[in-house]
C-alpha cells in the first residue's frame, strides 16, 4: 500500500495537499485497493461550498459504492474533468489523480487530519 | 405425503439421522414454546388437483369476461388483441421460473430478452435510457417523480389534473412520504392550463407531470409546457401510453426528462389490474439517478458478446439505505411479455394498431354525436379515448342499461372531476368491430330517451 | 450451433409476424385530424420478423436461463421451491385473465371472493389481524408496511419517532425500504451468536424510534429465539415490530409473526407460496397487520357482506393507494391454488421438510466449507466459504464451478456480515437424491480447490457466455441495442 509523505490523510482515507491556501483531495491507494476497479466517480460543481465532514461526491466500483467526504471546509474551486471521463484513474495512481481542489477556509482544521505514519498505523 | 413434496418416510428418517435428530420436531427447538403454534392451522384442503380445479371453476360462474361482455372501458387498461405467440413464449418455464438474473452466465435468455425490451422502450419513447420495469404505470410515476426531486434537489412537484386518478392517488401517498409538496394543476377544457401551470413554478419545483395523450384521451400540445418548465430549471416527466406512441410526439421529440406509463397495453392480459408493467425512461445525464435494473451489454473472457445486470451501485442490496429506490423484485415477465409483442406487432403492426384504434374511435365518436343526444366534452384532437357528456342522465345509470346488453359502458368521469357531470370517457381498441360499436351507439342513443 | 442474435439482427425490411382484421369503419387520415406537430416524426425502429422468426428467437434465448425446472436452484433468501403447473393452467382462466378492473364488482364477485378467501387464510397463516393484497413485490410490502407505521405515529402524535432499527444482517431492502418512506436507518450489529445483539438493541431504544425490522428465521437461517423479549423491548419503549416474511417458509404452521409479537408483516407470495419468480418479478408482497393498524392499511381492502364481496375504500386513516387497482391479481390466484392444494397439514410439512432439507445439506458439508454459526438451522443457512482458503479460491470461483456440474448457485457474498458468504436454501421441494448429488459436487469442487483451483478461477466452462466483463458494462453502460 502505497502512502506518500507531504499529504494530510482522513480516517475516510482521503488525502489532501496543500498548496497555498488551496488543498487538492483526492482518495488513498487504500481506499482504491479496497473498492476494486471503480467504474464511476461523481464530482461536486464548481463553486459548491462544503464544510469538512460533507459528501463531495462519490465513487462507484461494480460491488461497491462508496461516498467521499471531504476533510476541510471551503469552496471547489476546481475539480478533475479527466477524471470523470475516466475514473480508472483513481485505480491506476489515485495520489496524482486528485478529485477536487477546494479553497480551504480554516487552515486550522488540517491539524485535525493525520500525518502519513499516523495514517500507517490507522490502515494496520 | 403430498405430490409437491418429494421425501418419502424412509428418507426421511435417514436425513434425520445425518443431522443427529429423532425427528422433526428437533429441529424446531429453538422455537420458544409459547410462540408454538399448538393447533393445526384453519385452513381448508388439501386438494387434489381435480378438485382443485373444480372448486375455482365454481368460483369463475359469476364472472364475466370481456369475452362475454364487449368492453368500451379504458382508463388507463386496454383490452387490445394479444396474438398467440405471446402467451406461447411468456409460458415457456425457461423463463417464468427462474430467478433474477444474478448469476449471467447462466440467465443471458432473460438478460438479453429485457436488453432488447429496454431498446425497444427507448425506440417508442425515444429516450436514452431505459429500465429493467417497475410494477406499474402509477408506481413508475412515482419512482420518476422522487428521481426528479432527488436529481435536482427541489421539493415540490406539479402534476396536471389530467393525469390518470388511480396515478394520481399512488403519486400522493408516495409524495407524502416522500415529503415532497404535490401540487395539482387543473386542466383549462380538458388541457394543461398554461397560466396556472406558469404561476405555480417556483423555484422549490422539481419537476412538473403530464399526461399523453391525457386521462380524457386528449392529445395535448406541449411545445409551450416544455418551454416553460424548463426555463424554470424544472424537469418534464411524461406518463405515457406505449401504443399511441407509434403515431405521436414522443416524450424525446417533446424534450422530456423522463418518460413513464403503463406497458399493460403491450400484450399483457386485462388480469383484473395486475400484474402489468411500468416502463421507465430517461435521459444520458440523468442516467444513474434511474431506479431499478438495468441490463448491459459487455463481453466474456473470451470476447463474446453477452449481457449483465449494470450500474448496480444506484440499488439497494448495495446502497442499502442511499440507494436510488427500495425496488428490488421487478416485473420482468411482463417486460418480457411487452417485448414478445412489440417483437411480434413490429415496426407496422403497432402502428397498424394504433391507427385502427384512432379511426374506430373516431368512428365510435362521430356516431354518438350524430344521435344529437350526445355531446363531445371537449372540442380537442383525441387518440383513442374521448369523452361524451349524456344529456343529463348519469353515467351510472347508462353504463347498468349497458351492462344488461352485454357492454361495458365508459368511465364515470364526475368521480374524480367533479366539473364534468353526466361525462363518459369511452375507449375504443382495434379489437372492436364496427357492429360492436353500432350497437354501444345504439343502445346509448336509446336509454338517453328512456332514463 | 450456439445462436447468439439479437431480435434487431433478424430483423429483415417486409417480414411481418401479425395480421389485423381489415379496418370495417370509414377511413380517415391521421394527418387530417391531428396537428402535424403532434404527430411522430422520428423512425420506429421496431424489428421486422415473421412469426416462426419470433418463435425460433425467443426459444433460443430460453435455452440460454437456468431455471427450477430444469434443475436444483438453491439461491438462499429466494425460496426457489416448484411452482405447480395446475397453478398456471388456473391463472390462465379466462375469467382471471380477461377481466378489467374497474368493472362493475357485480360482474367479477368469483375475482372478489377469491381475494377476501385469501386474504384470510394469510391471516390465519400469519396470525394478523388483516391483510391487504395491495403490494407488488416484497420490497413494496415493506415500503407499504413502513408508511403504515410512519402515520401511525404521526396520527397519535409521536412525530419523533423518526428512526428504524435495522440489523446489520438485513436484506437491503429492509434500510431502503425505511428510508423510501422518509425513516432515518440505525444499523445495530448482530451478536457472535449471529442473532440481535440484546444490548446492541437496548443501547439504541428510545422515544425516537418507531420500530424494528426484522427477519425471522434471520438471512443467516436462525430463528431469533429471543423473539418474545426483544418484542417486549421494543413495545416498551414504544415503537412497532415489522416482520419481514421473506424467510416464512421455515413457519408455515409452526409458528406465526403475529403471535411472536409482530405489529406488521409482508409476505412474498412468490417465495413461500409457490408462484413462479418470473425471471425477476411480477411477485405479490401482501402485508398484514394488528389491531388499530388496520385503519391504516392501502385502499381498497376485499370486505363481505352476507354473500356479496366488496371493495371497502372505507379506512378511515388509510395511507392512500401504493400501486393502481388492487394487487397483482393473476399471482395471488396461484398463490390461492397453492394453499388449497397444500391443506394445513402440508403447508406444515413444507415448512419441515425444507427445515430438514437444510440440515441435511449443511451437517454434510460443513466439514468442507466454513460454518461461522453452526447451529441447528431454519430453512437456509450460510457458510462462509470454503474451509480450506488457501489457493485464493473464493466464494465466487466456487459458485461458478457450480454451474459446471449443473446446478445453479447459492446466493453469494450475502448477508455482508460473512465473509465470503455461501447462502444455501434447498427448500422442501427437492428429493434426496437431488441433495446428494449437489452435496458431492462442492465435495468435489473443495477437493479441485486444492488440487486444481485453476478449474475453479476459469468456470463456468461449458454455458453460452463465460465470466462477464462487468467492469466493462459499468464503465462505459451500452444499455440499448444500436437499431
Amino acid at each position: 500500500m502505497k502512502i506518500l509523505e507531504g499529504l494530510y490523510y482522513s480516517k475516510n482515507h482521503e488525502w489532501v495537499k496543500v498548496e497555498g491556501d488551496k488543498a487538492y483531495v483526492g482518495i488513498t491507494d487504500f481506499a482504491q485497493h479496497s473498492l476494486g476497479d471503480i467504474v464511476y466517480a461523481e464530482l461536486p460543481e464548481i463553486d459548491t461550498v462544503l464544510n469538512a465532514g460533507d459528501t463531495l461526491g462519490t465513487v462507484e466500483s461494480v460491488k461497491a459504492a462508496s461516498d467521499v467526504y471531504c476533510p476541510i471546509s471551503g469552496k471547489v474551486v476546481e475539480v478533475n474533468q479527466s477524471v470523470a471521463d475516466d475514473p480508472s484513474l483513481l485505480n491506476s495512481d489515485p495520489y496524482e489523480n486528485w478529485m477536487i481542489c477546494i479553497e480551504m477556509t480554516d487552515k486550522g482544521e488540517l491539524e485535525q487530519l493525520m500525518s502519513p505514519g499516523e495514517y500507517r498505523e490507522f490502515c494496520n | 405425503m403430498h405430490k409437491y413434496i418429494p421425501a418419502s418416510k424412509a428418507e426421511q428418517i435417514e436425513m434425520l439421522e445425518s443431522v443427529n435428530a429423532k425427528s422433526i420436531e428437533d429441529l424446531f427447538v429453538d422455537i420458544p414454546e409459547d410462540i408454538r403454534l399448538k393447533r393445526e392451522l384453519n385452513i381448508s384442503g388439501p386438494l387434489s388437483e381435480a378438485e382443485l380445479i373444480k372448486s375455482i371453476k365454481e368460483l369463475t360462474k359469476d364472472i364475466k369476461t370481456t369475452d362475454e361482455l364487449i368492453c368500451f372501458l379504458g382508463a388507463g387498461v386496454y383490452d387490445h388483441f394479444i396474438p398467440s405467440v405471446v402467451k406461447h413464449v411468456v409460458s415457456k418455464p425457461e423463463f417464468y421460473t427462474a430467478y433474477t438474473p444474478y448469476q449471467p452466465e447462466i440467465s443471458q435468455g432473460t438478460l438479453q430478452a429485457i436488453f432488447e425490451y429496454q431498446t425497444m422502450i427507448c425506440n417508442l419513447t425515444g429516450m436514452d435510457i431505459s429500465n429493467a420495469s417497475m410494477y406499474d404505470g402509477a408506481t413508475a410515476c412515482s419512482e420518476a417523480a422522487k428521481m426528479a426531486s432527488n436529481a435536482i434537489n427541489r421539493k415540490k412537484v406539479l402534476v396536471s389534473s389530467s393525469l390518470n386518478p388511480e396515478v394520481k392517488k399512488v403519486l400522493h401517498t408516495y409524495m407524502r412520504f416522500s415529503s415532497i409538496e404535490l401540487i395539482e394543476i387543473d386542466d383549462l377544457d380538458g388541457t394543461v392550463n398554461l397560466e396556472l401551470l406558469k404561476s405555480s413554478l417556483d423555484s422549490d419545483t422539481a419537476a412538473f407531470i403530464v399526461q399523453n395523450p391525457n386521462f380524457f384521451g386528449i392529445i395535448e400540445d406541449l411545445e409551450d409546457v416544455e418551454e416553460m418548465v424548463h426555463k424554470n430549471g424544472s424537469l418534464l416527466i411524461m406518463y405515457v401510453e406505449p401504443i399511441s406512441l407509434s403515431i405521436l410526439k414522443t416524450p424525446g421529440e417533446i424534450g422530456a426528462d423522463i418518460a413513464v406509463g403503463d406497458g399493460q397495453p403491450l400484450g399483457n392480459s386485462l388480469n383484473f389490474g395486475g400484474p402489468h408493467l411500468g416502463f421507465m425512461a430517461t435521459t444520458k445525464k440523468l442516467m444513474r439517478k434511474l431506479p431499478g435494473r438495468i441490463i448491459g451489454e459487455t463481453n466474456d473472457v473470451d470476447g463474446k458478446r453477452g449481457y449483465v445486470l449494470t450500474l448496480q451501485a444506484r440499488e439497494q442490496h448495495i446502497r442499502r439505505e442511499k440507494a436510488t429506490s427500495n425496488i428490488c423484485t421487478n416485473h420482468s415477465l411482463n417486460a418480457l411479455t411487452a417485448a414478445i409483442y412489440m417483437t411480434a406487432l413490429g415496426k407496422k403492426g403497432i402502428k397498424e394498431v394504433a391507427l385502427q384504434c384512432f379511426k374506430k374511435s373516431h368512428y365510435a365518436f362521430q356516431q354518438l354525436i350524430k344521435t344529437s343526444k350526445f355531446k363531445p366534452l371537449f372540442d380537442k384532437p383525441f387518440f383513442m379515448e374521448f369523452a361524451v357528456v349524456c344529456n343529463g342522465k348519469s353515467v351510472d345509470d347508462i353504463n347498468n342499461v349497458l351492462l344488461d346488453n352485454g357492454i361495458i359502458g365508459g368511465y364515470n368521469l364526475e368521480k374524480d372531476y367533479k366539473k364534468y357531470k353526466n361525462a363518459a370517457l369511452l375507449c375504443v381498441t382495434e379489437k372492436r368491430t364496427k357492429a360492436e360499436i353500432d350497437k354501444l351507439v345504439s343502445i346509448m342513443g336509446g336509454v338517453v330517451d328512456e332514463l | 450451433m450456439s445462436y447468439d442474435k439479437l431480435i434487431f439482427e433478424v430483423s429483415k425490411v417486409g417480414h411481418i409476424a401479425y395480421n389485423l382484421p381489415p379496418l370495417d369503419v370509414d377511413d380517415i387520415q391521421l394527418e387530417d385530424v391531428i396537428p402535424d406537430e403532434l404527430l411522430r416524426h422520428t423512425e420506429l425502429n421496431l424489428p421486422e420478423v415473421s412469426e416462426v422468426e419470433v418463435i425460433r428467437h425467443y426459444t433460443n434465448l430460453s435455452y440460454k436461463n437456468y431455471s427450477v425446472d430444469k434443475g436444483f436452484y438453491p439461491l438462499g433468501s429466494c425460496t426457489m421451491k416448484y411452482n405447480p403447473k395446475v397453478n398456471e393452467d388456473i391463472a390462465n382462466f379466462k375469467e382471471f385473465t380477461n377481466i378489467h378492473p374497474l368493472q362493475s364488482e357485480n360482474t367479477v364477485q368469483g375475482a372478489l371472493k377469491l381475494m377476501y378467501d385469501l386474504q384470510e387464510m394469510l391471516k390465519e397463516i400469519t396470525g394478523m389481524d388483516w391483510i391487504s393484497l395491495q403490494p407488488a413485490a416484497g420490497a413494496h410490502g415493506e415500503l407499504t408496511g413502513m408508511m403504515i407505521i410512519k402515520a401511525y405515529f404521526e396520527d397519535i402524535g409521536e412525530y419523533n419517532r423518526k428512526k428504524i432499527i435495522v440489523p446489520d444482517s438485513a436484506h437491503g431492502t429492509n434500510p431502503a425500504s425505511a428510508a423510501t418512506a422518509g425513516f432515518d436507518v440505525i444499523e445495530i450489529k448482530s451478536g457472535s451468536d449471529g442473532l440481535i445483539d440484546m444490548e446492541a438493541l437496548k443501547s439504541v431504544l428510545g422515544d425516537d424510534v418507531a420500530g424494528l425490522m426484522l427477519t425471522n428465521p434471520n438471512t443467516l437461517g436462525l430463528f431469533e429465539k429471543n423473539i418474545i423479549e426483544i418484542a417486549k423491548l421494543v413495545h416498551d419503549a414504544g415503537g412497532l415490530l415489522y416482520y419481514d416474511g421473506a424467510n416464512m417458509n421455515a413457519n408455515m404452521g409452526i409458528t406465526r409473526p403475529g403471535d411472536m409479537g409482530f405489529d406488521v408483516v409482508h409476505i412474498n407470495l412468490h417465495k413461500t407460496f409457490a408462484t413462479p419468480h418470473g425471471g425477476g418479478g411480477p411477485g405479490s408482497g401482501p402485508v398484514g397487520v394488528k389491531g388499530n393498524l388496520v385503519d391504516f392499511l392501502p385502499v381498497p381492502v376485499v370486505g363481505k357482506n352476507d354473500d356479496t364481496y366488496y371493495f371497502n375504500y372505507d379506512l378511515p386513516n388509510t395511507i392512500g393507494k401504493v400501486r393502481s387497482f388492487y394487487g397483482n391479481f393473476n399471482v395471488m390466484v396461484k398463490a390461492y391454488a397453492y394453499i388449497l392444494s397444500m391443506g394445513a397439514e402440508g403447508l406444515k410439512t413444507a415448512s419441515s421438510l425444507a427445515v430438514l432439507n437444510a440440515n441435511y445439506v449443511k451437517e454434510k458439508l460443513k466439514e468442507y466449507y466454513e460454518l461461522p454459526f453452526d447451529a441447528i438451522c431454519k430453512h437456509e443457512f450460510v457458510f462462509s466459504g470454503l474451509k480450506n482458503k488457501k489457493n485464493d479460491v473464493t466464494t465466487l470461483d466456487v459458485a461458478k464451478r457450480l454451474i459446471d456440474y449443473g446446478f445453479h448457485p447459492p446466493t453469494i457474498y450475502f448477508p455482508l456480515i460473512v465473509d465470503s458468504a455461501l447462502m444455501i436454501e434447498p427448500t422442501e421441494t427437492e428429493n434426496k437424491e437431488t441433495l446428494d448429488e449437489f452435496i458431492e459436487a462442492m465435495k468435489a469442487i473443495a477437493k479441485e480447490a486444492e488440487e486444481n483451483p485453476e478449474i475453479l478461477k476459469t468456470a463456468p466452462h461449458n454455458t453460452p457466455v463465460r465470466r462477464l466483463d462487468e467492469v466493462k458494462a459499468a464503465r462505459n453502460p451500452i444499455v440499448k441495442a444500436n437499431v
